[in-house]
């Protein structure tokens, strides 16, 4: 009777995957992206949709791209740290609402406080796409000529700040 | 040194469940007495040495003794006595010493509750409790020793995380482990079936009230911690399908499903294998659950220490435990032959169809917790999936699970008339569909197609459950406790359909920036800004909004939440305040301050969410009122029943 043993084999195929994801750091996120211009976007702006925001303004400066959205958990988590970091750093943030309730996203920020300097709404996700986002939250580091330098995947904190980026833009403004 | 007495009390323990494992196995594979015997001291030794190893470790919380590591990562001299208790289960290390102790007081509760069993079983039920509780406490003293002295001790700790310093979080994690380690009971019972090769009806009436008693601690365990995330995360959600989440919430649908089958095999003989499977299949969720919050293979925001040696030892634990009972499985289950058929209309199709629709929503529900790491594993890129899957693919099962609930109630075993099984509905479908629709419209004004069908739904549940109660009544008759426990446990799950659906469908969100003076409105509330003040916690600082509830001109309440700041890890949290009653929920979080007085607050309208935890906890007293019922009060074999293994078979 072989229909017994299919429990056990799809068992044995599950303890495989799990085998092999832990070898994986859920955290890491290889991108192909990283050492190549940001992808060329124009986008309407969550204050005001008839502005828009595209990847020239990014350029000219060295900033922080952080993909977010209301329903995101992480976002939630890290959102405190954005606006501190908003504040200390001086470094100019700019959001990515990535399939959002633009509404909700406004209430968002009124309520937790807004670190970016202009947020763009990504309402299908299609520029998400071109950015090789897997979920949100996502931090970008982008250089002054619009190359994405570091790409930081789950919520940003305080420690991953010091020992990721910091580092980065040490060298990024040596050069 | 006291500490370092915990650790030799947990390594005897291990040594103690070595022994409590394999000597009554051997024994009872060979038919020797005196091995048999020892499982019960075997057990009684080791949760004794595991209760010495968690009363230590609590001690050293309760002293201060910031020179365990442990102590000075989770406690604080200025934290709460309250919590200083809670902290010894705050983090992973002494999560994993709770899970030992609850598993030996599973074990010693068995070994005395089974006194009446044949004494063979017995002893194959503690050996495989035993081998569990070695291959957790290994884990613990292997990878996770929460005894680990630091050379240099510091002055103070670094505080429990803010998060969890909550009533409600202090008792969730004992709850929820009370439940989901429960499990391991009916796995050991299944387990000892395969091992003997034979499986009765008796066996099932043994295992069922252990069953239940762990899936109603599970089902208060998971209302607590959705009561505790809507409180205290500070944004008024209540699930949020994150993975730690999910990890309970399929062994508790997975037993579910195992409750209603065990049903079947007591009263019919019948679903014998599939019984078996799904008991093994509980627990084994449990310990993937265990895995998958202590391993840190998924990310999470119930962010555990994520070490990959500890993820190796666990997933060796989880393949060796449920890997052997599958093999066994294998090997045994055709053994286990139905006693007879069934019938198109009868309670055993019933069941049936709630297993399968049940099956389904875990196999849904442990999918999509599973599906970004399978996407890793095979270098297919990484995603997340949230909310918006899980609510479509857990619907989809449900649905149809609560409209034949319903039906399934009144069904009858062996075979019915399908004529008097509609019959007998009638009224409860009627006073469904008119409350579901009529009401919501009255009170709310306006309806959904699919607010209408969770109502109706819910209402349905509800009515079908009372059928029975109002029934009896008139005539005046009896029911078994049994029966009671059913219908209250599925009439709590109807109230809490109730609650689910007409918050989400009526629920007011307002975020506004107000100023001292002020005043918002929202539903037919009115809420005035009163002013601000600064308050000092023992071991925070906060900020606390003070705030006039009003309806029609008349004070319900003052409202205060708060924003605090925590001394030692500095993390800022919301703590919500909120007006309940049964109807309804008003809930106010403050935001930030945004200059100039004004403060960002939200502002949240929730009728009816008391429903969902309502009714989660009379689903929970269902699961009461059945495992009290008096045929399992002397669950004895008075006689050696002929399908039963004894000593005597080998004399």
């Amino acid at each position: 009777m072989w229909r017994y043993l299919i429990p056990v084999l799809l068992f044995a195929g599950l303890v495989a995957f799990f085998a092999r994801g832990l070898q994986l750091d859920p955290s890491y996120v290889p991108s192909p992206l990283i050492g190549k211009p940001i992808p060329e976007f124009t986008l309407p702006t969550l204050a005001d949709p008839n502005v828009s925001l595209s990847d020239r303004d990014l350029r000219g400066e060295l900033s922080l791209l952080n993909v977010w959205a209301t329903w995101c958990v992480g976002c939630r988590q890290e959102h405190g740290y954005l606006v501190e970091l908003a504040a200390q750093s001086g470094l100019p943030i700019y959001g990515l609402n990535w399939k959002d309730d633009t509404d909700a996203a406004r209430r968002w920020l009124q309520q937790l406080g807004d670190p970016y300097r202009v947020t763009a709404v990504d309402a299908d996700g299609r520029i998400a796409i071109d950015f090789g986002v897997y979920g949100a939250p996502e931090t970008f580091l982008v250089d002054a000529d619009g190359t994405i330098l570091f790409k930081h995947l789950s919520p940003l904190t305080a420690e991953v700040w010091q020992r990721e980026f910091l580092p980065r833009i040490a060298q990024a403004a040596g050069q | 040194m006291i500490p370092e007495l915990g650790q030799f009390a947990l390594v005897l323990a291990v040594g103690l469940c070595l022994i409590q494992g394999v000597l009554p196995l051997w024994g009872a594979a060979v038919r020797n007495a005196d091995w048999v015997a020892v499982a019960r001291p075997a057990a009684a030794g080791q949760f004794v040495f595991v209760a010495i190893a968690f009363a230590i470790l609590m001690q050293a919380f309760l002293s201060n003794d910031f020179s365990v590591a442990y102590v000075a990562r989770n406690s604080n001299t200025a934290l709460p006595t309250m919590y200083k208790v809670a902290a010894v289960w705050g983090a992973h290390e002494g999560s994993l010493l709770l899970w030992s102790l609850v598993l030996a007081g599973w074990t010693v509760a068995v070994a005395v509750g089974s006194r009446g069993l044949p004494e063979i079983f017995a002893a194959r039920v503690l050996g495989v409790l035993g081998l569990i509780s070695a291959g957790i406490l290994l884990f613990t003293v292997a990878t996770s020793n929460p005894f680990e002295r630091l050379p240099v001790p510091p002055l103070d700790g670094n505080d429990l995380n803010p998060l969890l310093q909550d009533p409600a979080l202090a008792i969730h994690p004992p709850m929820l482990y009370i439940g989901y380690v429960g499990f391991a009971v009916a796995f050991a019972f299944a387990v000892a079936a395969l091992l003997a090769g034979r499986l009765d009806r008796e066996w099932a009436r043994w295992t069922r009230p252990w069953t239940t008693w762990a899936w109603m601690f599970l089902t208060m365990g998971i209302a607590l911690g959705s009561w505790w995330a809507y409180y205290e995360l500070g944004w008024g959600g209540w699930w949020f399908w994150d993975p730690v989440e999910n990890a309970s919430f399929m062994p508790w649908l997975l037993g579910t499903a195992l409750i209603h089958s065990l049903a079947v095999t007591e009263k019919r003989g019948l679903f014998k294998s599939w019984t078996l499977l799904l008991a093994i299949g509980t627990f084994s969720l449990s310990l993937l659950g265990t895995f998958l919050v202590r391993s840190g293979v998924l990310v999470s925001v119930h962010a555990f220490a994520a070490d990959p040696a500890r993820g190796v030892f666990i997933l060796m634990l989880l393949g060796s435990i449920t890997g052997t009972a599958l093999v066994l499985y294998a090997v045994r289950a055709r053994n286990m032959v139905a006693e007879g058929g069934f019938h198109a209309v009868s309670r055993e199709v019933a069941l049936l169809l709630n297993n399968v629709f049940l099956v389904g929503a875990t196999a849904a529900v442990l999918f999509g917790t599973l599906y970004p790491l399978f996407l890793d594993a095979l270098g297919a890129g990484k995603i997340s999936v949230g909310p918006p899957f899980f609510e479509i693919v857990f619907l989809i099962p449900m649905l149809p699970l609560l409209f034949l609930l319903g039906l399934g109630m009144h069904t009858a075993w062996r075979t019915m008339q399908a004529t008097t099984l509609l019959r007998m509905v009638r009224i409860p479908a009627l006073v469904a569909v008119l409350v579901g629709l009529i009401v919501p419209w009255l009170w709310f004004d306006r309806l959904s197609v699919l607010s209408a069908v969770g109502i109706v739904s819910g209402c349905w549940v509800v009515a079908a459950s009372l059928r029975d109660p109002i029934a009896l009544w008139r005539s005046q008759r009896r029911l078994p406790r049994g029966q009671w426990g059913m219908i209250v446990a599925h009439c709590g799950l109807g109230l809490f359909v109730l609650g689910v659906t007409v918050t989400s469908a009526y629920n007011i969100e307002i975020d506004e920036s107000i100023r001292p003076g002020e005043s918002l409105e929202i539903g037919s509330y009115e809420l005035g800004f009163r002013g601000l003040r600064n308050v000092e916690g023992p071991n925070y600082r906060a900020v606390e909004g003070e705030f006039e509830l009003r309806r029609d001109g008349t004070l319900v309440t003052v409202l205060a939440p708060q924003k605090r700041v925590y001394n030692v890890q500095t993390s800022p949290m919301t703590e919500a305040s909120i007006d309940s009653a049964w109807s309804r929920d008003v809930f106010v979080a403050l935001g930030d301050s945004l200059g100039d007085g004004a403060w960002s607050v939200r502002l949240q309208y929730k009728p009816m969410i008391r429903f969902i935890w309502f009714g989660a906890l009379v689903m929970a007293l269902g699961g009461l009122l059945a495992t009290t019922d008096r045929r399992y009060r002397n669950a004895t074999a008075p006689k050696p029943s002929p399908a039963t293994d004894t000593l005597e078979d080998a004399a």
